[in-house]
């Protein structure tokens, strides 16, 4: 494992490992709700690799960002809308 | 924020995806003497099998291949999402929020696979996954230690998987099989010729040796109560109920068409038509690996070298893996004789089970006689983010519906870059 870095998610400060994607430093972190669906179900990452939109949040302000697709970045603000 | 502006650059061979389709194909490209570029939407050379942190954890072939990769000359542009391509061989790309357009005399697409996922009572929750889904999260650094998994759904998938979780600590519940166990144990006996395939068998079972593994067995729903997941399991006979922390599902590979499709190439039986020397129905056009039929890595190298030489003008030699490719085909389709999904798996869906998760459409909305334009006008199924890649195959393989055409751009994209690339890619078809 890489060092640490630092990612706040929902504007709270987490830590996580450095080397790993998003979409797994928020499932070691316990979220398993990434977002809400149209009708307000909770949703999280189904097929890892960019394919069914599932895991998508927004990052520094970009919204619909695949978290399984996105490295970690040190001061990345991560935004779950679930 | 996202950058603007857009970026062109050109090449001789300009090849969509960096798995090993992909990467075989760069290598005799480049090795034939034509400049490459090579764009991937992943951050890393590999694609989904070879998906990897440090390139010491993949099998000595995979380190190989990459190598070869790394001295060919060809250019990698990693994190970049293709989602256009005019007449082929103009391709329009996004990447870090920016448009990238590529101009290039052939094209080779090794766009992969993606899972089948099935739609099933409790198949949208949050910790129910694809298999590969799974294999692909932990290969990114999602940690299992200890968690109660299950891995469940059919096909070659389901040893490595489990295998793979259990290795990363996983308290691994069960590993069911859909396939009754005659055809399991035939497609096994049938192994001989091969005795590499029947010995990694093995040895992925041997990784998992203390837990259950069911022939004939398949999830029937999932409930959340509490906040812990409970899946029902039945093997036809009996059922029962386990709690779990995660549940992997693997319903089998479909191939990534969805830009073949827009070039206009032709696609039979969910496959993208190639010739002996791997030229689809458009000129310059070719296609490598599992778009052409889910035949698996070897198949997925002997098809991407024979695409990269035949790309760069030397066809003859590019025909010389013709028999290899051919033997690995036949491989692959009595895999999938041996595995095909059983018709119970079609019944789980019950009318408020959502079918299309990016607009919440469920089956009771949906009439099985529709084509998938027609179901997408009326209830709007396939109109998401997703652009149909999931409801659209669950839809073609539940009820036979038909695909829909394929619209531009194939993945959702900002509409700064939308901008740039459609400026551009006019400019470009002016000036020609």
């Amino acid at each position: 494992m890489s060092a640490a870095i630092r990612i706040l998610v929902n504007d709270t400060e987490r830590e996580a490992p450095g080397d790993i994607s998003l979409a797994a430093a928020l499932l070691n972190l316990g979220y398993a709700s990434f977002r809400a669906s149209v009708t307000g179900e909770g949703r999280g990452p189904v097929c890892g690799m960019g394919t069914c939109f599932e895991c998508r949040v927004a990052v520094d302000g970009v919204s619909g960002r695949r978290a399984c697709l996105e490295p970690v970045r040190d001061g990345m603000r991560v935004t779950l809308d679930a | 924020m996202p950058e603007r502006g857009s970026r062109a650059l050109s090449a001789d061979i300009a090849i969509i995806g960096a798995g090993p389709a992909g990467i075989a194909a760069a290598v005799h490209a480049a090795g034939a003497g034509r400049s490459v570029v090579v764009l991937d939407a992943g951050p890393r050379p590999g694609g989904q099998i070879w998906r990897h942190r440090r390139r010491e954890q993949l099998p000595r072939a995979a380190r190989r291949w990459l190598e070869r990769f790394d001295r060919s000359g060809a250019v990698l542009l990693p994190e970049a999402s293709v989602v256009d391509a005019g007449a082929g061989t103009l391709l329009g790309a996004e990447r870090h929020g920016r448009a990238v357009r590529v101009h290039a005399e052939a094209v080779v697409l090794a766009t992969g696979a993606q899972e089948l996922f099935l739609p099933f009572p409790g198949w949208t929750l949050p910790n129910v996954l694809g298999a590969g889904g799974a294999q692909a999260l932990l290969k990114a650094g999602m940690d299992v230690r200890g968690k109660r998994i299950a891995v469940v759904g059919t096909g070659p998938l389901l040893l490595p998987v489990a295998a793979a979780l259990s290795r990363a600590g996983a308290n691994l519940r069960l590993v069911a099989e859909q396939a009754p166990a005659g055809r399991v144990l035939e497609f096994a006996t049938s192994l001989w010729r091969t005795p590499g395939r029947l010995a990694q068998a093995a040895a992925y079972r041997a990784a998992f040796a203390g837990t259950r593994y069911r022939w004939g067995t398949w999830v029937t729903y999932v409930t959340q109560a509490d906040g812990e997941l409970h899946a029902a399991y039945t093997d036809g006979r009996s059922s029962w109920a386990e709690p779990v922390d995660l549940l992997c599902t693997a319903s089998g590979l479909i191939p990534a068409t969805e830009l073949a499709r827009h070039i206009g190439c032709v696609v039979e039986g969910g496959r993208v038509v190639v010739d002996d020397a791997q030229r689809t129905s458009v000129p310059q056009v070719y296609a490598a690996g599992e778009p052409t039929g889910n035949a698996g890595v070897d198949a997925a190298l002997v098809e991407g070298a024979m695409a990269g030489l035949a790309a760069a003008g030397r066809e003859s030699e590019a025909r010389r893996f013709l028999a290899e490719r051919d033997r690995h085909r036949r491989f692959a389709d009595r895999t999938a004789r041996a595995f095909r999904l059983r018709e119970e798996l079609r019944d789980r869906a019950r009318p408020d089970t959502v079918v299309c998760r990016c607009e919440d459409v469920p089956l009771s909305a949906l009439h099985p006689e529709w084509s998938a334009r027609q179901a997408k006008l009326a209830t709007r199924a396939g109109m998401g983010s997703c652009q149909g890649r999931v409801c659209g195959a669950a839809l073609q393989h539940l009820f036979g519906m038909s695909a829909d055409t394929v619209r531009v751009p194939v993945l959702p994209t900002p509409l700064g870059v939308l901008a740039d690339l459609t400026d551009s890619m006019d400019d470009s078809q002016g000036a020609a």
